[in-house]
């Protein structure tokens, strides 16, 4: 046995540990979670992921889903603080109109944490904030590339998400700084294909059109992992081999990504993990066991999946959280 | 006689047709290459055949529609609904085409649901489908219970990704059913009924025409067009998005038939021009993509050709311009 392997053992042995002493400091203590609503399938999975991780640490967890309305929020919050429970979870809806709800719930000494999207509020009025960096999602999909395609020329043709969005703006920017490095890798054509496959498909028609048949493309970078589907037909429908003709990246792991990466249509994904509760989770458990104040803005891992990473097994772990 | 030949496609539509596809030309060097690849035709110009096809299917339906002073609203949704229905049924193991009659179904009792309100209770036409535009999205989302539905049924995908003698599915099918229609409403007096309503209901009933009973069919073809549209657009991506699917292509759609010189105020229509206003809509999308311009200029360059084609249009431009005038002595 190798040391890395042994060293490996040793640290999933320690995670194994931590998290299980972890599950049973905050069993049995009542958190309340405030849900945007379910407008896309990361949130369903998001729900559904941190209604497991409550279960598997023994938290009973009060759900509220605010349908997109942040009034909705407010009245779930102080709902949370008039039952008295031990801590509130929200995913806010939109960035600002927090300070009232949030003092209300300070002065009744509930740790409040954030879910994947910030707020403009005085940073005392919550615990942590619990998000993923979207610059670096572009970065570790860019840096992938440069090491997958090792030195050779790469001209990449980028699906942006929705101009202006931040998502599109962040994964662009960490994409583009992920290939600075490399000067055989450059970005040749950059379209918005509005996040979805019917767009993520027309754009790439277009791009295999305007180079050369396809031949001049070495690999496609989708900002989201449903754009990239679109762009696989696109290649196929093209009669080239996504994949090996032409390289796929793209970022959020849904479970429709792992099918084509298990089918070799795919190169890989960085997942934007739907498991925001689960740090959410330990920082409480740190904060009440002795009083550890978590840092004030946890970020959560943006991992990356290839072939290697058993493509087959992601699909069936992630097909029935709701994306 | 060639004059007679030439006359007729002497107009504005289908000069900015040309003008838009000249313009893409001078981008894109290559963009009226067409090869054939797989027992098909590929190039930028199948493309646009292929993508505008939709929204050409939305603008056969709502030319009707619009003759008849009427709007409607809610085709985006409908085909949301009927690409949910069809994908649904096949994943639960329904065979094609049942899946397929239960999606036009649907988008046949959707228009003929628009029809009963604007027609039977009077209800503006926009109001009227503005209640479809904002719950049939939510009914296909409950369809398809938040998830991008995907099928592997092979008839399905056929008819989103399929091509015929070369040609793309789509485009066949939008072919088809502008000639069906054209032919409906230009061969029997069906057409002239529709403009006679547009113009005037009460005249047009006084003067002994079911004014009634033809908007709810016109109403029901556009809700049939739409799910003919949704079940391509499915079929292309090989999966039902609810959340997605024809969004705000109901705009597009009367986009098209007002390029196509349909008057919004009713009376005078013609199907074939909607149907090359779609290709006007879709050879500017498809020009914009090829032509490597940053995606934030998208839709100001749309905006700006748009605004180019209805000012061809705009009547003053036909007093100045000769052409239109004397296609118009050639009707005379």
């Amino acid at each position: 046995m190798s040391i890395i392997t042994k060293l490996a053992l040793a640290a999933g042995l320690a995670t194994a540990l931590s998290s299980g002493a972890l599950a049973q400091d905050i069993s049995g203590k009542v958190i309340g979670f405030s849900q945007i609503g379910s407008e896309s399938g990361w949130r369903a999975a998001e729900t559904s992921v941190t209604r497991q991780q409550a279960e598997e640490r023994g938290v009973d967890l009060k759900f509220a889903d605010a349908q997109q309305k942040q009034e909705n929020q407010i009245k779930a919050i102080r709902g949370f603080i008039a039952q008295g429970v031990d801590a509130i979870l929200v995913a806010p809806v939109v960035a600002t109109g927090w300070d009232d709800v949030l003092t209300e719930a300070k002065e009744a000494e509930i740790p409040v944490i954030l879910l994947d999207r910030g707020i403009d509020a005085p940073e005392d009025l919550y615990l942590t904030s619990v998000a993923s960096d979207q610059v670096l999602e572009g970065r570790v999909a860019g840096e992938w590339l440069v090491s997958e395609v090792a030195g050779e020329d790469c001209n990449v043709v980028e699906l942006q998400g929705t101009v202006g969005s931040s998502p599109a703006i962040n994964r662009k920017q960490g994409f583009e700084e992920g290939i600075a490095s490399a000067a055989n890798v450059t970005i040749t054509q950059s379209q918005t294909g509005d996040f979805t496959r019917s767009k993520g498909k027309e754009v790439m028609e277009a791009f295999l059109k305007s180079s050369n048949g396809g031949a001049d493309i070495c690999a496609v970078y989708a900002h989201n992992d449903d754009m990239a589907v679109g762009a696989i037909q696109a290649i196929k429908d093209a009669g080239l081999k996504p994949g090996e003709d032409i390289l796929v990246v793209s970022i959020d792991a849904v479970p429709d990504i792992f099918t084509a990466i298990a089918a070799g249509e795919a190169n890989a994904t960085v997942e934007l993990t739907p498991n925001m509760a689960g740090p959410a989770f330990d920082a409480l458990a740190a904060y009440w066991a002795d009083g550890t104040m978590p840092e004030k803005f946890i970020i959560t891992e943006s991992k990356l999946y290839t072939a290697e990473n058993d493509p087959a097994g992601e699909y069936e772990r992630r097909k029935d959280l709701g994306y | 006689m060639m004059r007679r030949i030439l006359t007729p496609l002497a107009n504005p539509q289908l000069i900015a047709l040309v003008g838009v596809l000249l313009v893409n030309w001078l981008l894109f060097p290559n963009f009226f290459r067409i090869t054939w690849q797989d027992g098909r035709l590929f190039g930028s110009l199948i493309d646009v055949l292929n993508r505008g096809a939709p929204v050409a299917i939305l603008a056969i339906g709502m030319v009707g529609v619009i003759a008849t002073k009427g709007v409607d609203l809610s085709v985006g949704a409908v085909m949301a609904m009927a690409g949910a229905v069809a994908a649904t049924m096949v994943v639960a193991g329904y065979p094609a085409p049942v899946a397929v009659a239960a999606a036009l179904a649907v988008g046949l009792a959707c228009g003929l649901w628009n029809g009963f309100l604007v027609a039977v209770l009077d209800i503006q036409p926009i109001v009227a489908t503005l209640v479809l535009m904002v719950a049939g999205r939510g009914i296909a989302q409950l369809i398809t219970e938040g998830f991008i539905v995907t099928f592997t049924d092979p008839v399905l995908i056929y008819i989103g990704t399929g091509s015929f003698l070369g040609v793309p599915m789509a485009a066949v099918i939008a072919i088809a059913l502008m000639l069906l229609v054209t032919l409906l409403v230009r061969k029997t007096a069906i057409g002239l009924f529709i403009e006679a309503v547009g113009v005037n209901r009460a005249a047009a009933s006084l003067a002994g025409i079911r004014s009634r009973m033809l908007l709810i069919l016109v109403y029901g073809l556009s809700g049939l067009c739409a799910a003919v549209a949704g079940i391509i657009i499915a079929g292309d991506i090989r999966g039902a998005d609810a959340n997605n699917a024809g969004l705000w292509l109901e705009l597009d759609a009367i986009l098209a038939v007002v390029i196509g010189g349909t008057s919004l105020l009713g009376g005078r229509f013609s199907v074939p021009l909607a149907v090359v206003g779609a290709l006007i809509i879709q050879a500017m999308n498809t020009g914009i993509l090829v032509s490597g311009f940053p995606p934030e200029f998208n839709l100001i360059v749309k905006a700006a050709l748009i605004f180019f084609v209805l000012v061809i249009q705009s009547p003053l431009a036909s007093r100045i311009v000769p052409v239109r005038a004397t296609a118009r002595e050639a009707h005379k």
